[in-house]
């Protein structure tokens, strides 16, 4: 069940067999279907952009219009500098809840990760599996408790719920992850570290970390992207909105889109791309470890 | 093996061990030494385990046999949760028999769409990377800045999909995530539309890549169709890939929560109240915490029950490879 090696660049294109082909009838056809395709993922996101940068009145022009007569970049101003409505603040919780998440999560997945790969002590084994028995339990059933713990501990309507946990090894996934890599660096390097004299904490600090850049990065962009979009764990804690990460911030602002009887749906639609953007940038920074990360987690089974 | 390069002691007879290393499993002091740095290394997790999952996990099963509103301390009430919730909670079998119906609609369309995707995508097509990225996106979008985009396309009046509609002359279009017939549908769309060319994909064309071209080119030299290569060759290999992707659709879809929530309030009356929503509304909205407790138990039973069954029926048609 173990993955023993980082897996092999997966993109089509890298493939060796890779042949100029001529453009049959069927190659046509082809790509009429992956255009079309294209168009349906295509099409929503570019009506939103489009939506963000039109007027009041062209937001609700009937029949509607697709482009605005001249792009309203304005809209972008205004959505962070409307009082009731602080775009500005709920990214900016998002943005550190999500850099402390990720920072937590890879520090002590790390962490645990080596202690499974490269210590033997009673118990260890028996710990990895609990471990790997926590990835079958849904969320749903240590939600209510967890509420109840950080409601005695006074954090309701504070970040700390969101963030603290992930400093607690992170969770099974990044672990598992973690684990599987420490297996692959060959246990001499670690020997021979132990000979020169260094100590456990600067072997995994200075010796096996720099060789474990993969599995960091594909680490901390999957925690990054799920932390950045999460809705269900914020929505419990956080009920003041200048505590709003930028996910409750958005059902905020969808469910009342105005300002004193003005209506702002237009700049709702940018605020909705300015929660799409950090996605789409943490994707693109790392996609090559990423989708191998995807793919990883889809084999390890 | 666990053994140290610096250790030159020999190895003591286990009953003149010291304590702490028989407690730790070592032989030697320097075993000894060693499991304890291994000890601190996991202890982050254990506390983790201890405080996030075991405790919480003891919390829940207990508070699902009380009445607890979180301000009083948990009041033992037997069973009466179960049963308020199998016989007498009006919105327990309707929200458990949508959440199946979604399911049944959201992962056949997910795992053929994937596929197809996937298969496309393997076509060595030029673009493919841009494609490929494309598809993804709207995989990757927050689930709320989801919803509130196709809350725009799906618009009534001034969304794009009626104004095509209209243009194509539909005199009537339908009202989407505003009416009662088609909000569960409209639901289901967004979240087909936002997991096809996700995770799934990716998973499918890894598992595409990973079949041997080998036996494409002996099934040409044998003169086999594009359709039969796909049903003999790509199917059987695919199987296991096939098979993780069903188990992962499947629970996404039991646990469908967002998307809902922030479009409809689980509305309009009830269309779109999901199991998830439910426990949702019981247990932070009306804090009943000792029902929210028993709700989520019989969802993890739920959850549970489905993975068994897929790994015992997946033995009957899943191929591995050396089988």
């Amino acid at each position: 069940m173990a993955i023993s090696q980082p897996f092999p660049a997966t993109t089509p294109a890298s493939r060796a067999d890779r042949r100029r082909k001529p453009l049959r009838p069927s190659r046509v056809v082809l790509y009429a279907v992956v255009l079309f395709f294209a168009a349906l993922f295509g099409f929503p996101l570019l009506w939103t952009l489009m939506a963000s940068l039109k007027t009041v009145q062209e937001t609700f022009a009937y029949p509607p219009v697709f482009f605005p007569a001249t792009p309203q970049f304005g809209n972008y101003i205004r959505v962070l500098s409307i009082e009731r409505i602080p775009v500005l603040l709920w990214t900016w919780n998002a943005a550190y809840i999500t850099a402390l998440t990720t920072l937590g999560t890879v520090i002590t997945a790390s962490l645990v990760g080596y202690s499974f790969a490269r210590f033997s002590y009673r118990g260890r084994d028996a710990l990895f599996l609990i471990t790997l028995a926590t990835l079958t339990l849904p969320a749903q059933v240590t939600l209510i408790p967890q509420f109840v713990l950080f409601h005695r501990l006074g954090w309701i309507n504070t970040h700390l719920p969101l963030w603290v946990p992930a400093w607690f090894g992170g969770g099974a996934f990044g672990i598992f992850l973690m684990r599987q890599f420490f297996l692959t660096i060959p246990r001499d390097l670690d020997e021979a570290a132990l000979i020169d004299g260094a100590s456990y904490p600067r072997i995994f600090w200075s010796v096996l970390l720099p060789l474990l850049k993969p599995p960091i990065v594909t680490l901390a962009i999957i925690t990054a992207l799920a932390t950045w979009s999460d809705y269900q764990s914020p929505i419990i804690y956080l009920n003041s909105p200048d505590k709003f990460t930028i996910s409750v911030g958005l059902h905020f602002f969808v469910q009342s889109p105005e300002v004193g009887g003005e209506p702002l749906q237009h700049l709702l639609m940018a605020a909705c791309v300015l929660a799409m953007i950090p996605a789409v940038i943490i994707f693109f920074a790392g996609q090559r470890y990423f989708v191998q990360g995807v793919v990883m987690s889809g084999l390890k089974g | 093996m666990g053994t140290d390069a610096r250790v030159i002691a020999p190895a003591r007879a286990p009953s003149h061990r010291p304590w702490l290393a028989r407690i730790v499993g070592a032989q030697t002091a320097v075993q000894t030494h060693r499991a304890l740095w291994g000890y601190l290394f996991a202890l982050p997790w254990v506390l983790g385990l201890i405080f996030f999952f075991g405790g919480p996990i003891l919390a829940s099963l207990y508070f699902g046999f009380t009445e607890y509103a979180i301000l009083s301390p948990p009041k033992f009430i037997g069973l009466a949760n179960y049963d308020r919730a199998f016989n007498k909670d009006d919105l327990f079998w309707p929200s458990l028999g949508r959440t199946f119906l979604f399911t049944l609609m959201f992962v056949p369309s997910a795992i053929v769409g994937s596929l197809a995707l996937a298969l496309l995508l393997n076509q060595k097509l030029k673009g493919t990377t841009f494609f490929r990225t494309l598809f993804y996106i709207p995989h990757l979008i927050p689930a709320v800045a989801l919803t509130v985009l196709w809350m725009a396309i799906l618009q009534p009046r001034m969304g794009p999909v009626n104004a095509v509609l209209r243009a194509l002359g539909v005199a009537d279009p339908p009202g989407w995530l505003a009416t009662r017939d088609t909000a569960l549908l409209s639901v289901t769309i967004i979240n087909v539309w936002a997991a096809v060319g996700g995770n799934t994909m990716l998973i499918f064309l890894a598992g595409l890549q990973g079949i041997p071209n080998e036996y494409y080119e002996a099934a040409s030299i044998d003169g086999a169709s594009a359709w039969a290569k796909f049903r003999k060759i790509t199917l059987p290999m695919l199987s296991p890939t096939i098979f993780f992707n069903l188990v992962l659709a499947i629970i996404a879809a039991l646990k469908v929560f967002t998307t809902a929530w922030v479009a409809t309030q689980g509305g309009p009356s009830y269309a779109t109240w999901f199991f998830v929503l439910h426990i949702y509304n019981e247990a932070f909205q009306n804090f009943r915490m000792g029902y929210g407790s028993a709700l989520a138990w019989i969802l993890a039973v739920i959850l549970i029950a489905f993975t068994l069954i897929q790994v015992y029926a997946s033995r009957k048609w899943v191929y591995y490879d050396g089988d």
